[in-house]
């Protein structure tokens, strides 16, 4: 590691803080660019190319001109560069002049300096919301406790403050620090990018080390909050400090469809190679042919001697690559740049793409993978924060076996739903007072803060604006106040007061907690636990803290009085809440306020209660006890503004939901400080926790405890808080003998199934336990601890060993539920993408039940469907049951192969037969997974079963992986499925998966930016994916398709005239076509067109889009852009060239012309064509797009007159004076550009409109659609909805059917069912009543079986009495498949892969269809109300269609 | 791209950059361009929206097609080949080199009398003067009179360049191998009278003018143009200099306008070149009244030997230019099949119409 010595800024010059991030200087510009630009193959081919036409044998251009395209590529990129270089450069230069203080050792005090002159072992002085220059170790902090407060939102993008610690040996200082008194030497490691961690230790002169970790370091690019001064030595400066270091810019990907083009850039190659070969043999031949013949036309050699005809054949072969390089297209790569920078340019503009409510919109990290957005196939997703806002509400909680199930919680929350969806009004209107009373407080609490808080400083103005407006719209995201004020149970409040009582009673006595009973005990364990074991950082408003300042003068009465007096104003108060609602905002803190306040709330049970406990709160404080907080706690407490003045800011929102949930039952955090926490109580008053240890959260070990002694009984305790999952295991044996242990069981067991219910509520759990430490064990402990904690060199390995001695025999206390709630709109936009076509995975580190259940509220999963569960314990009992799987899942394929061998036929030509098949095609499949079972599906030898079997089914769910598992799931789609996969998470543990996929995208959300840096794509909230990939996915993919498509069009259309006249030039590689016009057509005269088209073209509109999901499949199948439309084009390429050419060979056969006067009319000829095969590809005609043909024409026109009129002798040797200024007199030039090329154009639109009639892909059916809703009265929206949702399952199905070849072997094994699978409710008696949607559709199914394929069955679908019969025969088959199944499972269980979860689960979803068949009901008597009207529509088209073919 | 500054100011954006951006919000402009909302005519190409085209297309080009067809038929043109192939052919016994120069006279018969001007173009066939060594092989500052060209001309020219260490005037391939036969044309005004009327066949005003004025000119400096090419020699298959290629001084040289009109290298290997012009003398007779007529041939230009050909072309021309039946039938034909095209589409959208139609009745 690096060394820093004491002598600190004397040192030899270290590195200093100057940024520097351009690339080049003066001098370097010109070469180091060039390097740069022939990283780029192409760059490198059309300079060789250029150079080639040096050679004078070969040369077909002037030299000078052939090098001018290639020039003006590398200029313009060149420019680019350098003007990024430059903007570079400024935002360097004023980074660099930053000022701040630095400590002079001449001087001796601290001088201003500019950021760029500090350097490593500098002494810098940051006040309060100073950014940081660089990476500095903390050596003094005016903070009371050596603390300091740092915000790294530049860093990361979480707002939330972070407490960085003065090194220890520092902090202990009394007086001021003073720079020249350190004498310590700093070893450190190497700079690293590695934001979360910091090793290193620091040596006093007296001998002693002390190591130092990431909460001694501020970060360069972050802010100082809540501190008024800091003292701290430089440890990495400029380019070595962990923001810079973590600064790689913008990722580069190669998209799929580049790289599909540059596979076609290579046919081109070999086109390109071909027809030279063609032109050298021909050139040969004639060489050969007219050699010896005296031939007036035959140049020699400038020695007379002729050429052999194979080195005349070997020149013109290379004088036919340059001439025909134009195949290769040079502005190709650069258009395509141009275009996807307009492309990200409009992204970043939608305006539906911005969130108001953080003032964020679409961010496009990546710039070259747009159209990648368009041909998703797989969407991996995260789904704590990204499905979910990650905004953690405490819901219920069970406590040593008794569960408190928060009814009244539970009604809150449900309201603040109703809110959410509802009018304004609501809050004004409402009856019950905690529902006024929670709203109007939180409102007026949230100003407050915001004002407050030195945090919002600098978003105050137009932000707090949008916030307002954000919450005015009743988008509940930001606000936090259903997290923070939370309903108590009655019965656990009372609980809770009890041992407040008893404790405050018995507190004198030697075991208090020993006076209550072991449930009393644990609950009130259970509230220190959740109130202890967290690292919530409690802020007031009232800072920074000050050393001068005494703590109990900052909390006097009167200071908070005024406080309140301050902060309630009516004018504040009315402005916002705008009810009187406000006035109760004192309330939820459930402390007894003034009287004025108590009164308004009397009709609430538990304030009352509360008040009457409250009552005795100051004759019991003024007992007097012997802590710290003893004298000056009774006064403050009952203060009503105290604890709201409390704000809680925490890592993670369950933290933040937990300390919320303990306040609310007077349980409140009220400090928190590096050695102790205080917990103030109503009658035990503050109690002081001092804090020995807190072994922070991991994701490996799920779980983080606190060791603190505990004030009352002296004991050392630990408190343990971590996943279900893991605390379970750690809990200390208890034997079933004696009846305590029994009862332990008893507790854990119910404690357990509480749990399960909690999740299957998609609740996200955590448990929480106690240990009790005696002295010698904790002296035991702490030993091994301190030496892993000064350990250099494997520290994280030894200290999470350490932990684990620590955390285990562990008494269980209780568990909480804690709800995260849906995002908006994500069910909708999961349902969207579905129809796209795109199939949703989810990856989450969430238990299964809570993993399932939010995925049925997301809709990602059906009642309706088959889920099949998969958890083994052993890498051989998953090997079984995915074969049983597998086999179950093919036993349902055969209904889909007939099915098979028509849809290829019919999807192929008019996808639109499909719409009038089943609109639900029976119970599809889900899978759901364990993060276990996972790790064994994913070896090598099952990957490919796993693989299969998820490809057949709708939706999979992957629960308890890790983030690696994440990233593997990711990568074997990736690279065996061959499907474009896209990642979307907000968390750091999403990192790997979003940068594993072709897509990654971060959600700027509540866990940080680290996703988000990863990401190629940064959306504020999961519902902006649907309009990202539907909408501008689809877009950029289509824009760029066709443009590239056009582009080989051109080239090939181009060089195919060239190639033609060879026939009439003896091969000679000469050109008709003047040079001037042969290099620079491309580049000038036909780029403009293309580049709006590229940029602007819409082939649907973004409504019809997103209201039919379905025509986002164009981009899954490529089609677009596949070899054969590739191919199609290069026919008609070369179709166009031949009447191109061929039209003025006959008109000017044998007359006068001469080879520039023939050859510029078909310049002319190929730049409209041009124009018109645009016009024919152009959906969207905007004035630009008229203004871009208009100024080609016109450019052409103007350049070709002054061009020919310049100069007479110049360019040799076309010369071509006074050429166009002639052929402009000349009627046959006009008359040879009206009929070439319409006559070029007749076949492409003919059979465009022919297929646009006959065979419509959807995206034209689309279009039309959209026309025909634009101009009639009806709403587009109850059009689409009805008409075409039911054409998207079916396609699915056969295009699952087509991808498994190997369904009809398994036809025999259809009733061997593995009893993990259950049958889905649309098969219970009661969906048989009456017909459902999915009852119809099996019937239609069915007869599309006995039916010749082809033949359309939507009429009778339609009239459907008949099916009817089918329906019930079939109901009763499958009806006696799940119960068989359900029975067999015994046998099974002996395989020993059957866990207890997939049993619980499955009984559950038992459970659950009685409750889903009610849904279907529900849904059918909708269905019912209004008759399926589109079907006859689409099957009407079908039907004539059909007679077309 | 490298857009390497956003990145960086995520990471080292404060105070300079955040306030500005947290001044205002980072709504986008609800513009119609920046929402792509711009207006804009979206046409959807079915049989029903594009047989217009047909129809009209079709409409508009057999008319012109006709028109064009009708003007060049009324174009008089008579063709006729001298190269003396044929053993029955008078210009045969020119094939053997070593008759010079060699003289022949060919018959012909015009069945109808030409009007208007009549011009008189050489055609030679199999001739590449579209070559790229041949096209490249002349120096245009050279035959702009440019005096240090003349005597030094460009490195285009090999080996076509100096001859026995003089500089060739005009130099390159294609002033060498110009067209050097003459044509003269009888008119046999009656059988009786056995000495036929020799038609005045007009030298000038068939070159461009832009040629002839500004890209030829004769080498500055006073004195005879013998003089001004002082320094030259002709190239080597010139029977004579440059100076000596007419006596008019304003034909001579440089600017002879036969000379102009060989160096304007023609596209295609057949191809004919202006000779000379059959201006119509007066309003009463034609100017090549229905008789016979004697083509007089010195025949120099070897184009046997690589199996070319060599015509004689008279023609009328009308307002776009010489006979060419062509394009006339290409306009009937493109504007008749899209026509047929436009009818298929028709009776298409016809049935695909009503099917939609019930369709959509069906559907809303």
């Amino acid at each position: 590691g690096a060394r820093l010595g004491p002598q600190g800024g004397c040192a030899p010059p270290a590195a200093d803080n100057r940024l520097k991030t351009t690339k080049y200087t003066l001098l370097s510009f010109v070469p180091k660019n060039l390097f740069e630009q022939f990283h780029r193959l192409a760059n490198v081919y059309f300079v060789l190319i250029a150079l080639l036409n040096f050679a004078p044998a070969v040369s077909a251009f002037q030299p000078g001109l052939a090098l001018a395209p290639v020039l003006f590529i590398l200029a313009v990129t060149a420019l680019k560069d350098l003007w990024e270089d430059y903007s570079r450069r400024r935002s360097d230069l004023a980074i660099n002049h930053r000022g701040c203080l630095v400590f002079s050792r001449e001087e001796k005090k601290y001088v201003h300096r500019f950021w760029k002159e500090i350097h490593v072992g500098d002494f810098v002085h940051l006040r309060c919301n100073e950014i940081i220059p660089a990476d500095i170790l903390l050596l003094s902090s005016s903070d009371p406790d050596g603390l300091c407060h740092i915000e790294t939102a530049n860093l990361d993008g979480e707002t939330n403050l972070k407490r960085r610690q003065v090194v220890r040996g520092f902090s202990e200082l009394v007086s001021e620090f003073n720079p020249l008194t350190f004498t310590s030497v700093i070893e450190c490691e190497k700079p690293n990018n590695d934001l979360s961690r910091f090793r290193g230790c620091i040596i006093h002169s007296s001998g002693q080390r002390a190591g130092l970790h990431k909460e001694n370091l501020l970060l360069r690019g972050c802010t100082i909050r809540n501190t008024e001064a800091v003292v701290g030595i430089v440890i990495y400066a400029g380019h070595e400090t962990k923001a810079l270091l973590n600064n790689s810019g913008p990722r580069y990907k190669r998209s799929q469809l580049e790289r599909q083009m540059n596979c076609d850039v290579l046919w081109c190659v070999l086109l390109l190679i071909c027809m030279s070969l063609f032109s050298a043999v021909g050139h040969g031949l004639w060489v050969r042919r007219y050699q010896e013949k005296k031939a007036l036309f035959d140049v020699p050699e400038s020695d007379g001697s002729s050429l052999s005809p194979v080195t005349a054949a070997v020149y013109s072969f290379l004088t036919m690559i340059i001439v025909l390089q134009v195949l290769i297209p040079i502005s190709l790569y650069v258009s395509i740049e141009i275009v996807k920078v307009c492309q990200v340019y409009f992204i970043n503009q939608d305006i539906d793409l911005y969130d108001e409510e953080t003032d964020s919109q679409l961010q496009c990290r990546a710039l070259n993978i747009t159209e990648d957005l368009g041909q998703i196939q797989y969407i991996f997703s995260d789904k704590t924060g990204t499905l979910t806002e990650n905004k953690m509400v405490f819901r219920r909680c069970t406590v040593s076996g008794v569960e408190y199930s928060h009814d009244a919680n539970a009604q809150r929350l449900a309201r603040y739903q109703e809110a959410d969806s509802e009018e304004e009004e609501v809050v004004p209107k409402g009856g019950s007072w905690s529902q006024r009373g929670s709203i109007g407080s939180h409102q007026s609490v949230r100003i407050v803060h915001r004002t407050q808080s030195t945090k919002s400083q600098r978003r105050s103005g137009s932000r707090a604006e949008a916030k307002r407006a954000s919450m005015l719209s009743r988008h509940t995201a930001f606000s936090s106040p259903m997290e923070k004020d939370i309903t108590p149970d009655p019965k656990l409040l009372e609980k809770v007061s009890e041992c407040d009582r008893c404790l405050a009673l018995s507190r004198h006595q030697e075991q208090p907690l020993a006076h209550l009973s072991p449930e009393l005990s644990d609950v009130f364990d259970f509230f220190i636990a959740l109130t202890v074991c967290n690292a919530v950082v409690v802020t007031s408003p009232d800072q920074p803290r000050q050393k001068v300042r005494v703590r109990f003068e900052l909390k006097s009465p009167v200071k908070t009085i005024e406080d309140f007096l301050r902060r309630f104003t009516p004018s504040r108060l009315t402005s916002v809440c705008s009810s009187t609602g406000g006035l109760a905002a004192s309330k939820p803190s459930h402390k007894s306020g003034p009287s004025f306040l108590s009164s308004l709330s009397s009709d609430s049970v538990f304030l009352k209660l509360e008040e009457r406990l409250s009552q005795p709160t100051p004759s019991i404080a003024s007992n007097g006890y012997s802590s710290q907080a003893e004298s000056w706690a009774p006064e403050q407490k009952p203060e009503p503004g105290q604890e709201r003045e409390l704000r809680y800011e925490a890592e993670s929102p369950d933290e933040a939901a937990l300390v919320y949930a303990a306040r609310a039952y007077s349980c409140a955090l009220v400090d928190r400080l590096p050695d102790q926490v205080s917990v103030e109580l109503p009658h035990l008053g503050r109690l002081t926790f001092e804090l020995l240890h807190t072994l922070g959260f991991d994701s490996i070990r799920k779980r983080m405890s606190v060791v603190i002694r505990h004030p009352l009984t002296d004991e050392i305790n630990v408190y343990t808080k971590g996943a279900d999952s893991v605390v379970m295991d750690l809990l200390l044996p208890c034997s079933s003998e004696e009846a305590r242990g029994r009862h332990q069981k008893k507790i854990r067991s119910k404690t357990q199934s509480f749990l399960n219910l909690y999740a299957m509520e998609g609740l996200r759990t955590l448990c929480i336990a106690k240990r009790v430490l005696s002295k010698e064990e904790y002296a035991c402990w702490l030993q091994g601890h301190l030496e892993a904690e000064s350990s250099l060199d494997n520290r994280e390995e030894l200290l999470f060993q350490s932990a684990l001695r620590l955390e285990t025999n562990l008494h269980l206390l209780g568990a909480t539920g804690i709800e995260d709630r849906l995002q908006d709109g994500v069910p909708e936009t999961i349902s969207k993408l579905r129809q796209a076509g795109l199939q949703i995975w989810v990856l989450t580190g969430d238990k299964q039940e809570t993993a399932v259940n939010i995925a049925h509220a997301c809709k990602l999963l059906d009642h309706d469907e088959e889920i099949i569960t998969l958890n083994a314990e052993s890498p051989e009992a998953c090997a079984a049951l995915l074969e049983q799987c597998l086999q179950y899942a093919q036993s349902r394929a055969p209904h889909s192969t007939p099915e098979k061998t028509e849809g290829n036929v019919s999807v192929g030509l008019f996808p639109l037969c499909s719409a009038s098949k089943s609109p639900v095609s029976g119970p599809s499949l889900s899978l759901v997974i364990d993060g276990r079972s996972l790790a064994y599906a994913l070896e090598k030898n099952l990957e490919d079963k796993f693989l299969f079997l998820a490809k057949q089914c709708r939706s999979v769910l992957c629960c308890r992986s890790t983030p690696l598992q994440k990233s593997m799931v990711v990568k074997l789609v990736r690279s065996k499925l061959k499907a474009m996969t896209l990642a979307i998470g907000d968390g750091a543990n999403d990192v790997s998966m979003i940068q594993v996929a072709d897509v990654g995208v971060g959600i700027s959300g509540q866990e940080g930016m680290q996703a988000v840096m990863a990401s190629d794509f940064a959306v504020p909230k999961f519902r902006y994916l649907e309009r990202l990939l539907i909408v501008h996915g689809h877009w950029c993919y289509s824009r760029l398709a066709n443009m590239v498509l056009y582009f080989f069009y051109k080239n090939t259309m181009f060089v195919g005239l060239l190639f033609w006249f060879q026939f009439y030039c003896g091969f000679s590689a000469s050109a008709m076509i003047d040079q001037w016009y042969l290099i620079f057509f491309n580049l000038l005269f036909s780029s403009l067109p293309q580049l709006v088209t590229g940029v602007l073209d819409k082939d649907v509109s973004a409504d019809v889009l997103l209201l039919e999901p379905q025509l986002y499949k164009s981009g899954q199948k490529m089609e677009e852009y596949r070899p054969r439309a590739f191919w199609l084009n290069m026919v008609d390429a070369a179709f166009q060239s031949l009447i191109c050419f061929f039209i003025p060979y006959l008109a000017y056969y044998d007359s006068d012309v001469d080879v520039f006067t023939w050859g510029t009319p078909i310049t002319a000829i190929a730049l409209l064509t041009f124009l018109l095969h645009l016009g024919i590809e152009t959906k969207t005609w905007t004035w630009l797009n008229w203004m871009a043909c208009g100024f080609s024409i016109l450019l052409f026109l103007v350049v070709a007159l002054i061009y020919n009129s310049a100069c007479s002798t110049c360019y040799p040797p076309s010369n071509p004076y006074w050429t166009m200024q002639t052929l402009l007199g000349d009627p046959v030039f006009y008359l040879i550009c009206l009929v070439t090329p319409v006559t070029a154009l007749l076949p492409r639109l003919f059979f465009k409109a022919l297929q646009g009639s006959l065979f419509p892909t959807q995206l034209q059916l689309g279009r039309q659609l959209a026309k025909k809703c634009h101009k009639s009265p009806k709403t587009p929206k109850d059009t689409f909805a009805q008409g075409h949702l039911p054409r998207e399952p079916k396609t699915e199905l056969s295009r699952g059917s087509t991808g498994n070849p190997s369904e009809s072997p398994s036809r025999d094994c259809a009733l061997h069912t593995s009893p993990h699978m259950q049958q889905p409710p649309a098969c219970s008696p009661k969906a048989s009543g009456e017909p459902s949607a999915v009852d119809t559709s099996m019937p239609l199914r069915e007869n599309n079986l006995l039916e010749s394929p082809g033949s359309s069955t939507a009429g009778e679908a339609v009239s459907g009495e008949c099916p009817r019969d089918h329906q019930r025969k079939r109901l009763g088959t499958s009806q006696a498949v799940p119960l068989s199944s359900l029975f067999s499972l015994p046998n099974l269980s002996s395989l020993g892969c059957v866990s207890s979860l997939s049993l619980v689960s499955g009984l559950g979803s038992v459970l659950r269809f009685s409750r889903s068949s009610l849904h279907v009901d529900k849904r059918d008597s909708e269905f019912l109300s209004n008759p399926p009207q589109p079907e006859p529509d689409l099957s009407g088209l079908q039907r004539q269609t059909a007679e077309y073919l | 791209m490298a857009m390497n500054c956003n990145a960086k100011d995520e990471v080292d954006g404060g105070p300079p950059c955040a306030p500005g951006g947290a001044a205002k919000t980072r709504r986008p402009d609800n513009t119609a361009f920046k929402q792509q909302r711009l207006p804009a005519w979206q046409p959807i190409l079915t049989a029903g929206t594009v047989l217009p085209t047909f129809f009209i297309v079709g409409l508009i080009f057999i008319p012109i097609g006709i028109g064009i067809f009708v003007t060049s038929n009324n174009i008089r043109e008579i063709e006729i080949d001298y190269t003396g192939t044929e053993p029955s052919s008078p210009c045969n016994k020119c094939l053997s080199l070593n008759v010079t120069p060699c003289f022949c006279t060919i018959n012909f018969t015009l069945e109808t009398a030409f009007e208007g001007n009549v011009f008189m173009y050489y055609g030679l066939s199999n001739f590449y003067q579209n070559h790229r060594r041949y096209v490249k092989s002349r120096d245009d500052s050279q035959l702009n009179g440019d005096s240090s060209a003349l005597l030094n001309p460009s490195k285009e020219c090999e080996p076509y360049r100096r001859n026995e260490d003089l500089p060739i005037a005009p130099c390159g391939a294609i002033a060498n191998s110009m067209f050097n036969d003459t044509l003269e044309l009888f008119l046999v005004s009656n059988e009786s009278d056995p000495t036929p009327t020799p038609i005045v066949l007009k030298k000038k005003g068939i070159a461009w003018w832009t040629d002839k004025h500004v890209k030829f000119r004769n080498p500055p400096g006073g004195g005879t143009l013998e003089e001004r090419f002082k320094g030259t020699t002709k190239p080597v298959n010139w029977l004579k200099p440059v100076y000596a290629l007419d006596l008019d001084e304003d034909n001579n040289g440089f600017i002879n306008e036969d000379f102009i009109v060989w160096m304007r290298t023609a596209a295609l290997p057949t191809f004919r070149k202006l000779y000379r012009l059959i201006e119509r003398t007066n309003d009463l007779h034609p100017t090549l009244p229905a008789g016979q007529y004697y083509l007089n041939i010195t025949y120099n230009y070897p184009v046997h030997s690589f199996d070319g050909r060599k015509r004689m072309i008279l023609s009328t021309i009308s307002w776009m230019g010489g006979k060419n039946p062509f394009l006339g039938i290409a306009y009937i034909t493109v504007g008749s099949i899209s026509f047929l095209l436009g009818v298929v589409l028709l009776v298409i959208n016809h049935k695909y119409r009503n099917s939609s139609n019930t369709a959509d009745t069906m559907a809303f």
